[in-house]
């Protein structure tokens, strides 16, 4: 088995409180879909959507990204799996894709002892 | 854990009503962005760490977290809630106002103040129910469209309207004045059993949506009953009437969603449970003076509800409950119900001369029931043709696909 980071972006924060609800319901269900095959490695983290960036010799700090954008991480979660293919596989059911421009970035974790 | 159905839009309004005390109700819309924001966040935080142990505590929260935050960062630049004045300026009592106001009784009559502020007079009735069912029961624009059988931009452009209208009373209704509460309280009856009538017989084709909508009108009218102001012995009626027919759902409509008229309901899918509540609240209602449309119609589902097979139906009682009902309220809909009652009781023949007696019945005319009913005695005396007749004069006007389904079988039974 080996690691996989999904990372996720999306702008959607429309819908009525009924369609919130049941995408939220949604999600959970992949998550414990996912957990009970022994997949989820750690449900990961909700990311507040605006924040700081630091950057450059001079660690200038500015505000960014900005919470309307549409390239920001939502939040992550690691997982396991065989390999690239099949952690692709199991990240085409997250509910996110209902929402507009949704995407899961999926990256392999580097091994330590390669 | 699990969220029970419909938790988000019921909190809705729970939210929407308490930061419109809170922000003013010329800032509707700001309360219902926190409100939009509380639910996001939501989302974003349980997907991830599960829904937590009071959903409703934890969004209520969020929605007062967020609530100081605009509070602090706008109060030089807008004008909140005159009603709260200089309290909300000063960093000393913000905090604590802010949260006596999240109390819980403070919730339920914010509430209460939102549900007299949308009947407005200066509204007429079904904007105040759109009203209702947009700020205090969560319903999106599309899921009231539907639930209207109207278009998106038509329902929308009567929200709208309707919230502008609110926004500018400047304040939100006083329910603390006895005097201005008793003279709009009919009013919110009016507006609470046009949207129960709405669920029951109205036009959309989804069952769902509509037993929705009766649901709805019972929570409000408990609403109702628990505040000492407002909990009338018409109100006790109206809570009455909604339950004892609300008990009926569950046999109105079959699994292939196929109307069922009361004569031919499986009575033991009747909800008894509800019913007993309604036959509770009837007592309750009937033990002063008051008489009002409301008692009587409850008092009909009740005679209904004791009939274990419509042969058992007490029809003298309930011919006389409706001639009762044309005097304090008189309809051509409820002359046809009493004609209805009038055939049950002596025959076909009657009941036809009892809808032919009925003066202007020109509203009737267009009313799918109308014609299906004098198809109906039509059919029970033998005359089969004119039956059809008057069953296809119905279908032309069915207004979903049950209702036309349903007449489909009458005509269907009218060629055997």
């Amino acid at each position: 088995m080996s690691e996989f980071l999904y990372l996720y972006r999306s702008a959607d924060r429309g819908g009525s409180p009924e369609q919130l609800q049941q995408r939220m319901q949604k999600w959970m269900a992949w998550m414990k879909e996912l957990g009970a095959k022994g997949h989820i490695k750690d449900q990961g983290q909700p990311l507040e959507r605006a924040g700081k960036l630091v950057k450059g010799k001079q660690k200038t700090v500015t505000d960014g990204p900005f919470a309307e954008a549409k390239d920001v991480v939502g939040g992550y979660t690691l997982v396991e799996a065989r390999d690239l293919e099949q952690a692709v596989e199991l990240s085409k059911g997250c509910p996110i894709f209902e929402a507009d421009e949704g995407t899961v970035e999926v990256r392999p974790v580097m091994k330590m002892n390669m | 854990m699990e969220l029970s159905d419909h938790l988000f839009r019921r909190e809705a309004g729970r939210m929407v009503a308490t930061l419109t005390r809170i922000f003013g109700v010329c800032n509707l819309a700001l309360a219902e962005d926190v409100v939009q924001d509380a639910f996001c966040r939501a989302l974003e935080v349980w997907k991830f760490r599960g829904v937590p142990e009071n959903p409703s505590a934890w969004l209520m929260a969020t929605a007062k977290n967020r609530a100081l935050d605009v509070l602090r960062r706008e109060r030089t630049a807008r004008i909140f809630a005159p009603e709260l004045g200089r309290l909300l300026e000063s960093e000393w009592t913000l905090a604590p106002v802010v949260e006596e106001l999240f109390a819980a009784n403070a919730i339920k009559d914010d509430q209460m103040r939102m549900m007299f502020s949308c009947c407005h007079p200066r509204l007429p009735e079904e904007a105040q129910v759109a009203l209702i069912l947009h700020i205090l029961c969560g319903f999106s624009v599309d899921e009231i469209a539907s639930a209207f059988v109207s278009s998106h931009a038509a329902t929308e452009k009567r929200i709208t309207r309707a919230k502008k209208v609110l926004a500018q009373s400047k304040k939100l209704f006083d329910i603390a004045a006895s005097a201005d509460f008793s003279a709009r309280l009919p009013a919110v009856h009016v507006a609470v059993y046009l949207l129960f009538n709405e669920g029951y017989h109205g036009a959309s084709a989804e069952s769902a949506v509509r037993g929705e909508l009766c649901l709805e009108a019972i929570r409000l009218a408990a609403l109702l009953l628990e505040h000492p102001l407002a909990a009338t012995r018409t109100t006790h009626a109206l809570g009455a009437l909604m339950c004892l027919n609300a008990a009926r759902l569950p046999a109105r409509v079959d699994a292939s969603g196929n109307l069922n008229q009361l004569f031919d309901q499986d009575r033991s899918l009747w909800d008894r449970e509800l019913a007993g509540k309604g036959l509770k609240l009837l007592d309750l209602a009937a033990s002063g003076t008051e008489l009002s449309e409301y008692h009587v119609e409850a008092a009909i589902a009740s005679i209904h509800a004791a009939a274990p097979r419509v042969q058992d139906t007490d029809w003298n009682a309930i011919v006389s409950l409706y001639d009762t009902l044309m005097t304090i309220r008189p309809s051509p809909i409820v002359a046809l119900n009493r004609a209805i009652a009038i055939g049950q009781r002596e025959g076909p023949e009657r009941g036809l001369e009892e809808i032919r007696a009925i003066t202007n019945p020109d509203r009737l005319g267009k009313y799918p029931f109308y014609h299906a009913a004098l198809g109906e005695f039509e059919f029970r005396r033998g005359s089969q043709p004119m039956a059809r007749q008057h069953f296809q004069k119905a279908l032309a006007l069915a207004r979903n696909p049950m209702e036309r389904h349903f007449l489909h079988q009458r005509i269907a039974a009218c060629e055997c």
